[in-house]
């Protein structure tokens, strides 16, 4: 946001490439980043009777209906760590990738009137999501601080580190993924219909509700979904389930890394066209 | 001290392709449907865009379009609908890059492309006021200092902790151009926003433009219609038509010239004109006075569509807005007040305004048309505005020939009785 008062010299060009340029202009305007996400939380808590609540409520559930299903009668391993906590751990980054990715993905569809009425950076819209659903993952971790308590698990001292690391990866993830999906959900309206169909999908080859060693020696397949190692790795720090897998950390950072850069570029490259095209 | 224009437009373009899918987006599944079915022609086509012999329609919305506008000024921008008047606003403030060209604004710019921009029915007043002041590109800091301001402006203190959803439009309206109005930027953008609100608002409204530049040099740009406005306000008027400037100058000599050309457009050919909206499966292609009886005081209209569909549209809805030559609405005739059902019939047709006691003084009106299905709306037909120039004479409306000594906008037709 332009916040001196001295002239400034605005240039308005054809828009041909990206540049470093557009990463400052984002943090110009961060202040219009905040707003977005009070916007957003402000009006789901409103809207709903429980307020809050429903940001630990809707993992609760999951948790506790997985729990009986997957653990107790199917009887799926979890790696000799109670079900529940198993689930539970799996689901709060799961909750906050595919809640991110998903609202990324229709944030431009959503304030279609903003973007044709007045000029900001648009990536300030996807970004905003993401945040808003890290404020939901903040609250819904209270329960697993006290399911941790309830089962007596310490976490490992490297787990300071480590769960930042894991936040910036699923960021990263979303954000990217995110980008891509919602400059094709723009140009392409019949998208976002596959989308809840696609992320669904996606539950079932992240080891959310199953250890990855259940895949045996093909189990480095998995290690492309970036989900995976993300997961894997947060019980592994949390829960002492096994020793962290550095190579499968940085696999994961990688491949987010790359799919960031992707989204960003396609996001960009469209970006132009949204206020003519929605 | 510097004398450099704060705004340079140089050789300003904006291209559009024209897309011929229906629903008006592409779906992806129709895309993958026509690259499975037709691989060689998707291919070819690929190809030949990829070499540059683009076979898409491009539209100029605007071309070499060259401004230079001094600090202080305020610039009025006329030209009919779809002239390129909101694409050159929309270049100016980032919305939509152009296709070539270049503009240099020499300060901050803000934009009331539309009031209300980024108000969420559920929020309150108060939070709503935040939000769309940090849309607009106010910092918090700045919006807290002004908010008393802003509070007291738009006349709702009462409600502003009531999410706006309960407003009625008329409060939504007046919050959302406070806060607007209380932008500090030294170039401010305004289009049409005053045709909403009531009178008295919008009075406000032009007196706190006109305040803001008098007493701090603002620029301002405002696109607008309404002619009376424009005139009330603007130092300088540019015409816009056909996507390029045609004309800058003395806003009263603007104003004259694009109303004469009007006229002239308006004797046109209807059924050909391509400045129209709506879906045009139906549509105007005559208008024209058939009886104007003076001493009736009876206007006759004629109105030929041709529907080019197989089907009746059996409850339509037929409407003839009436303005001023300087464009501000007058009256609106529709069938729809009368609750009268108006059938378009495949092929041509047409249909009969009788207008009793049409007493508005002698001049120049301009009639808009419009048809749609039906009288909700559900899909606008045909619209084109300024469909025909009548002139009216009304020098006899009075048994005497004689007029009113101070001029009447309306005659009535009117009798004195004396009692003793």
């Amino acid at each position: 946001m332009p916040t001196s008062t001295e002239t400034i010299e605005n240039i308005i060009r054809p828009k041909k490439t990206f540049s470093l340029y557009d990463f400052r202009e984002v943090w110009n305007y961060r202040e219009l980043l905040a707003f977005f996400t009070w916007r957003d939380l402000k009006v789901r808590y409103k809207q709903t009777a429980i307020g809050a609540l429903w940001a630990i409520f809707q993992p609760f559930i999951t948790m506790v209906v997985f729990s009986v299903f997957f653990g107790t009668l199917a009887q799926i391993p979890s790696d000799n760590v109670p079900y529940p906590i198993f689930v539970y751990v799996g689901l709060l980054f799961w909750q906050f990738f595919s809640g991110a990715l998903s609202d990324t993905s229709n944030v431009l569809i959503s304030n279609q009137a903003i973007i044709t009425k007045v000029y900001f950076p648009r990536l300030i819209l996807p970004l905003s999501s993401v945040t808003t659903k890290f404020v939901d993952f903040a609250i819904a971790a209270f329960i697993l601080a006290g399911m941790m308590i309830y089962y007596g698990y310490v976490p490992e001292l490297a787990s300071i580190a480590v769960i930042p690391l894991l936040l910036i990866i699923t960021f990263m993830a979303a954000v990217g993924g995110g980008l891509f999906l919602a400059a094709i959900n723009v140009k392409y309206r019949d998208v976002r219909f596959v989308l809840p169909f696609f992320i669904q999908t996606l539950l079932f080859v992240t080891p959310v509700i199953y250890p990855a060693s259940i895949a045996g020696k093909y189990s480095w397949l998995l290690a492309l979904n970036p989900m995976m190692g993300v997961i894997q790795t947060a019980r592994a720090t949390l829960l002492g389930t096994a020793p962290i897998n550095w190579e499968l950390v940085s696999i994961s950072f990688a491949a987010c890394l790359v799919l960031l850069v992707i989204g960003t570029v396609y996001f960009k490259k469209v970006e132009r066209y949204f206020a003519d095209v929605i | 001290m510097t004398m450099q224009p704060i705004i340079e437009i140089k050789g300003i373009g904006k291209k559009y392709t024209i897309s011929h899918s229906a629903g008006g987006y592409i779906a992806l599944r129709d895309v993958l449907a026509n690259i499975f079915k037709n691989p060689f022609r998707f291919a070819a086509h690929k190809a030949k865009t990829a070499m540059g012999i683009d076979t898409k329609e491009a539209f100029w919305a605007l071309r070499e379009v060259d401004l230079s506008i001094n600090k202080g000024e305020i610039i009025g921008i006329i030209g009919s609908n779809g002239a390129g008047k909101s694409t050159l606003l929309k270049i100016l403030t980032g919305i939509t890059p152009p296709t070539e060209g270049e503009i240099i604004m020499r300060g901050r710019v803000a934009s009331l492309l539309e009031v209300g921009t980024g108000f969420h029915p559920e929020l309150t007043g108060r939070e709503n006021i935040y939000l769309n002041g940090a849309i607009l590109g106010m910092t918090r800091k700045e919006i807290s200092q002004k908010f008393d301001a802003i509070v007291a402006f738009s006349g709702v203190e009462k409600f502003l902790d009531t999410p706006v959803r309960y407003y009625s439009s008329g409060m939504y309206v007046r919050l959302a151009f406070s806060v607007a109005a209380h932008m500090e930027p030294d170039i401010l953008l305004v289009d049409e926003v005053l045709a909403v609100g009531d009178a008295e608002f919008q009075k406000k409204c032009l007196g706190k433009m006109e305040e803001v530049v008098k007493e701090t040099g603002r620029t301002i740009l405002f696109v607008s219609h309404n002619m009376a406005a424009v005139e009330k306000l603007c130092t300088k008027c540019v015409l816009i038509d056909g996507g390029r400037v045609k004309m800058v100058g003395n806003t009263k000599e603007v104003i004259d010239f694009y109303l004469h050309t009007r006229k002239e457009m308006s004797d046109s050919d209807l059924g050909a004109r391509t400045d129209r909206k709506g879906s045009g499966f139906v549509r105007f292609n005559s208008c024209e006075v058939i009886e104007m009886d003076q001493e009736k005081h009876l206007l006759r209209l004629a109105i030929g569509y041709v529907n080019k569909t197989i089907t009746p549209y059996v409850n339509a809805k037929v409407s003839i807005g009436i303005k001023n030559a300087k464009g501000e609405d007058l009256s609106n005739i529709t069938n729809s007040v009368l609750d009268q059902k108006i059938e378009l019939k495949p092929g041509k047709g047409m249909i009969e305004v009788e207008i009793k006691h049409f007493n508005l003084e002698t001049g120049e009106y301009l009639l808009d048309l419009f048809m749609a299905t039906d009288s909700l709306n559900s899909e606008i037909l045909d619209v084109v505005v300024d469909a025909a120039v009548i002139n009216v004479d009304n020098a006899g409306f009075y048994r005497t020939k004689r007029l009113p000594p101070v001029p009447s906008k309306v005659l009535f037709d009117f009798r004195f009785t004396q009692h003793p």
